[in-house]
């Protein structure tokens, strides 16, 4: 005879949260993250919509117009040749979001597959793998990208490459360190003794395992990436003109500091502030998956 | 000890390998024909031929590079095509423009991050803790290059205290060389100092948190004593240590840095190089970079181990 005191308990096993929901609260009674959310959410309909919420053509010059103040017409004033800041802002959006998940995009599907080979094969394919990485990281982060850039020729498009490429040694490294972490476990011994082929194995059993701390760095490294194609298009190797991206628009704005200071704040601003929503969301994300924390 | 040096430097041969030969790559990612690059807007197919031969372009790639390497350890890096002059020389000339802004740096950045640190793990879950947590966001978040031009602005442009570009030599007026540095050199600080702010914090909170602080403590000791002699010099080893690996990051500002201030640094002559094509000039600044960060390591790896009483088999 089963009483209801027994069953209560059982019922309360059928309702347990999935590990993603689990993140999702933890991670929403937080404010830095939240806030982070929110602006990165706000910056992505900005992107998506720069058509609609941009109140002018981000490209248009207007000799008549030329480094105008902050005004209720330009709310953040206009530019060396007239065009309207607030547009070229928001416009400048889709070049810094692009960039930062293109290129963390392009590290990730090389550095994680080669993570995971080096990591679960070890031996000789590991320590090639990890010289080679070694050799990246010791070439300075930007100096690497500039050199990357400098030779494919400036684009926004080569900038992501290099990016990405000089990104990619760090989910490597991450990804090896990982796996030969959970590859003694006992459940993946287990998972050998079964038969499953090494594949699987580092596919079904060890991935999953190891995706939290792939997807924390895979958030830092959006914001390092959205500094280093905002640096590159500072320098001209990234965005060309006249389309808006926030690094250019701080070339130009370094000119006419005396004149016009409100060319540099805003672009500055959107850097700084989507950087910074990366970097808490990441920081929220490290915390809400972190197995000791409730 | 003695084999622990032994294998780091037997690992340092293949990373080495590696490093001249993704510089050495860089040269295939030029798009077209290099020669005919290179020479720029010169069409004469004398001078293209000529190119050519002197970079030995017409010969097969794993030869391209044992000529290259064979070069690069007789201490040839080749010849900017720009100024016709050894890039070595040109590196060798503005390195110590770079190490004075890279040491100023180094000496803001310590002094700010181990300070912060130390006061936000003493007053931890304080007002002083969150504040200092939010100067670590803020130095993590902000891109240098915009905060130096929103300091240019501020120092330079409205209050006229400080130089918006330029350089003096050290040794030629060391106030108006320190004066002319001190600006940039606190933007190339600031992002070092967050980060070593946070290291600080967790280290300190671990150390104070020892059997020996506890020990000190109920000896009645001053709690300033307990926290500068005991805690802190603890703390402060894996500290020091890692400030060498921020070189990597210090390097990567000072191109940004330098590019803003108008400083005559290794950073502009890089980007410099990148505006003229100077394409020998960039692969030489990127492998001394290397180079040197990856002996900076050793180093510091060695002195890890010496200063570890734990690791010291």
């Amino acid at each position: 005879m089963v009483d209801a005191a027994q069953v209560e308990p059982l019922l309360d096993l059928v309702t347990i949260e999935s590990p993603a929901m689990r993140v999702w609260r933890r991670l929403s009674r937080r404010r830095a993250p939240v806030f982070g959310l929110i602006v990165i959410g706000l910056f992505v309909l900005f992107a998506v919509l720069a058509p609609l919420i941009a109140p002018y053509d981000p490209i248009a010059q207007s000799w008549s117009l030329v480094r105008k103040p902050p005004s209720l017409v330009h709310l953040f004033g206009t530019d060396d040749v007239g065009r309207d800041i607030l547009s070229r802002v928001v416009y400048g959006t889709r070049a810094s979001l692009f960039a930062g998940f293109i290129s963390v995009s392009i590290a990730l599907s090389i550095g994680v597959p080669l993570g995971l080979t080096a990591g679960y094969c070890g031996g000789f394919v590991d320590a090639l793998l990890s010289r080679m990485t070694d050799a990246m990281l010791a070439c300075p982060f930007i100096i690497l990208a500039i050199a990357l850039a400098a030779f494919l020729g400036p684009s926004l498009s080569n900038a992501m490459i290099a990016i990405g490429v000089t990104t990619t040694p760090i989910f490597l490294r991450l990804t090896r360190g990982q796996v030969m972490q959970v590859k003694v476990e006992e459940y993946i011994e287990a998972a050998r003794v079964v038969g499953n082929p090494s594949w699987r194995i580092a596919l079904v059993h060890i991935f999953p395992n190891i995706f939290p701390a792939i997807l924390v760095q895979a958030t830092l490294s959006i914001a390092t990436a959205i500094i280093a194609e905002a640096a590159l298009s500072f320098l001209g190797l990234g965005q060309q003109p006249p389309y808006p991206s926030w690094g250019s628009m701080l070339n130009s704005a370094q000119r006419f500091l005396s004149n016009a200071p409100w060319m540099a704040v805003w672009p500055g601003l959107a850097i700084f502030l989507s950087v910074l929503s990366f970097n808490l969301i990441g920081d929220g994300l490290r915390d809400a998956l972190d197995p000791r924390e409730r | 000890m003695l084999k622990f040096v032994g294998k780091r430097l037997l690992q340092l041969i293949p990373t080495l390998f590696f490093v001249s030969v993704l510089i050495f790559s860089l040269q295939q990612l030029l798009p077209g024909d290099p020669a005919l690059v290179m020479a720029g807007e010169e069409r004469d197919p004398q001078v293209i031929e000529q190119i050519r031969k002197q970079y030995r372009l017409d010969q097969p790639l794993p030869l391209q590079y044992v000529y290259w390497v064979k070069g690069v350890f007789s201490g040839n890096l080749g010849e900017s095509m720009r100024v016709k002059e050894p890039v070595l020389n040109l590196i060798l000339e503005k390195l110590p423009v770079t190490i004075q802004l890279a040491s100023m740096a180094i000496i803001i950045a310590l002094t700010i991050g181990i300070s912060t640190g130390v006061v936000a793990a003493v007053k931890k879950n304080t007002v002083w803790d969150y504040a200092a947590n939010v100067f670590a966001l803020w130095g993590i978040s902000t891109p240098n290059f915009w905060l130096g031009i929103m300091l240019i602005f501020l120092f330079s442009v409205q209050l006229g205290w400080l130089p918006a570009s330029g350089y003096v030599r050290l040794r030629d007026n060391w106030e108006a060389s320190i004066t002319a540095t001190i600006l940039p050199a606190f933007v190339l600080g600031n992002a070092i100092a967050a980060v070593l702010m946070r290291h600080t914090r967790s280290a300190m909170l671990q150390v104070l948190e020892s059997d020996y602080v506890r020990t000190a403590r109920a000896k009645g000791l001053l709690e300033r004593r307990i926290i500068v002699r005991h805690a802190l010099s603890n703390a402060l080893t894996p500290i020091i240590t890692l400030s060498a690996l921020e070189f990597g990051t210090l390097l990567s500002g000072a191109v940004l840095t330098e590019q803003i201030f108008t400083i005559p640094g290794f950073g502009k002559l890089v980007v410099d190089a990148v505006f003229n094509r100077d394409y020998a000039v960039v692969q030489g600044v990127v492998l001394v970079t290397a180079t040197t960060f990856i002996i900076l390591n050793l180093l510091a790896d060695i002195a890890y181990h010496l200063v570890n009483p734990r690791l010291r088999a």
